[in-house]
């Protein structure tokens, strides 16, 4: 047998080499914010923690959170719910069996990312 | 599982760069994967230079010409040449499809060439399928009857007959499941893209009487539930099919049943 290295074939590449499409990249960026909000959840719990148990401590806690890394993360989490929650309604559409043309499933992509961005914004706007 | 970087033996190299051609204006550059069986190395991508001049329009056209003018060790599958027998898929520039109805002006500057993603390769590229060809047979890829045979054939009306287009061009190239992350991470359980297809097809078929079976073969955590609507199937299928769409319907008569 010419073909000496059955057993040992390499596995050609994936991910380094394909084109990324907007229904890629939405539908990976949909399990990252899903993944990544329980990362705010954990933040805002320990925010009312420290709030019920005593000012000192909500002292420290209060200004690490709204710190400028502290302010990053809690936008990013904003952004983060914005996403998901289109990303969800995209995908309760697709469970029902539509928008699977290309072109609806491409132009309900780029509304999930841009509307995310846009909606972070606006929420932004309306608590400052 | 999910593995993001490529196993050790699988990682790329900087391969050979062939000899440009003398006196051409027109010239492209090719960057293909090659994997040399008969060596202990790893792969390597070589650099091509084509006369496009004397060089026919199709991604294909200029791999039969590598073969035939510079290296006569290139390997790869084709046979129609005309987009229906589904031998030459590969990754071309970025997505994959049939390299003989891709045409190079599609493609900006060099000209990428991989074996279908996420695939053993047996060489260059050659992707052994033979996990894919197991699966496509493991959904019963033919007419199930329970009755008796009718004297002449299995009739069906116009409408019934209407619910098979867009699924029975499939002609099994691999390129759907190999463009899916899903079928990367899970391809070992997980049925596809192109199976679920066929799958679906022989479930709305109105002749076929295992309807029921077939879809409790489906009703598994992974050989049909892998699918997260990413849509690289039905953006990258050379035949305009839609995979994810029939993985849909499947899905909704899992649904429809239990109710």
């Amino acid at each position: 047998m010419a073909d000496v290295n059955r057993g040992n074939r390499p596995i050609s590449p994936h991910l380094t080499i394909y084109r990324m499409a907007i229904t890629m990249l939405v539908s990976i960026m949909n399990r990252l914010t899903g993944a990544g909000m329980v990362l705010a959840a954990i933040l805002i719990v320990w925010w009312l923690m420290a709030a019920a148990s005593g000012e000192d401590y909500f002292t420290i806690v209060d200004g690490f959170l709204t710190s400028w890394p502290g302010l990053l993360v809690l936008i990013g989490s904003l952004w983060a719910l914005w996403f998901h929650f289109l990303g969800g309604v995209r995908h309760l559409f697709m469970d029902f069996g539509l928008g699977y043309e290309i072109k609806t499933v491409n132009m309900t992509g780029w509304i999930v990312l841009i509307g995310s961005l846009v909606l972070t914004s606006i929420s932004l706007m309306l608590i400052i | 599982m999910v593995e993001l970087a490529l196993p050790k033996n699988s990682r790329m190299t900087v391969g050979k760069t062939w000899p440009k051609p003398e006196g051409a204006t027109n010239v492209r550059v090719f960057k293909i994967y090659r994997f040399n069986p008969d060596k202990s190395e790893n792969p390597r991508v070589d650099t091509y230079h084509l006369d496009m001049d004397s060089c026919g329009p199709m991604v294909l056209d200029a791999l039969i010409k590598i073969k035939s003018d510079i290296d006569p060790t290139l390997t790869f599958r084709r046979s129609c040449r005309e987009g229906i027998c589904g031998s030459c898929a590969m990754n071309i520039d970025g997505i994959n499809t049939l390299a003989c109805i891709y045409g190079m002006d599609e493609v900006k500057g060099d000209v990428k060439i991989y074996p279908l993603p996420h695939m053993p390769v047996v060489k260059d590229l050659v992707p052994d399928l033979t996990h894919f060809y197991a699966q496509h047979a493991s959904i019963m890829p033919w007419l199930e009857t329970k009755t008796n045979r009718p004297q002449k054939e299995w009739r069906q009306s116009i409408e019934d007959r209407k619910k098979l287009d867009g699924l029975y061009e499939c002609v099994m190239c691999a390129s759907c499941s190999a463009s899916c992350p899903s079928y990367w991470w899970n391809g070992d359980k997980y049925l596809g893209p192109a199976a679920l297809l066929h799958a679906y097809r022989w479930i709305i078929d109105s002749r076929d009487e295992a309807t029921g079976e077939r879809l409790d073969d489906l009703h598994d955590p992974f050989k049909l539930y892998r699918c997260h609507t990413i849509m690289n199937c039905a953006q990258t299928c050379p035949k305009g099919l839609n995979p994810a769409k029939a993985i849909a319907e499947i899905k909704k008569m899992m649904v429809e049943r239990t109710i």
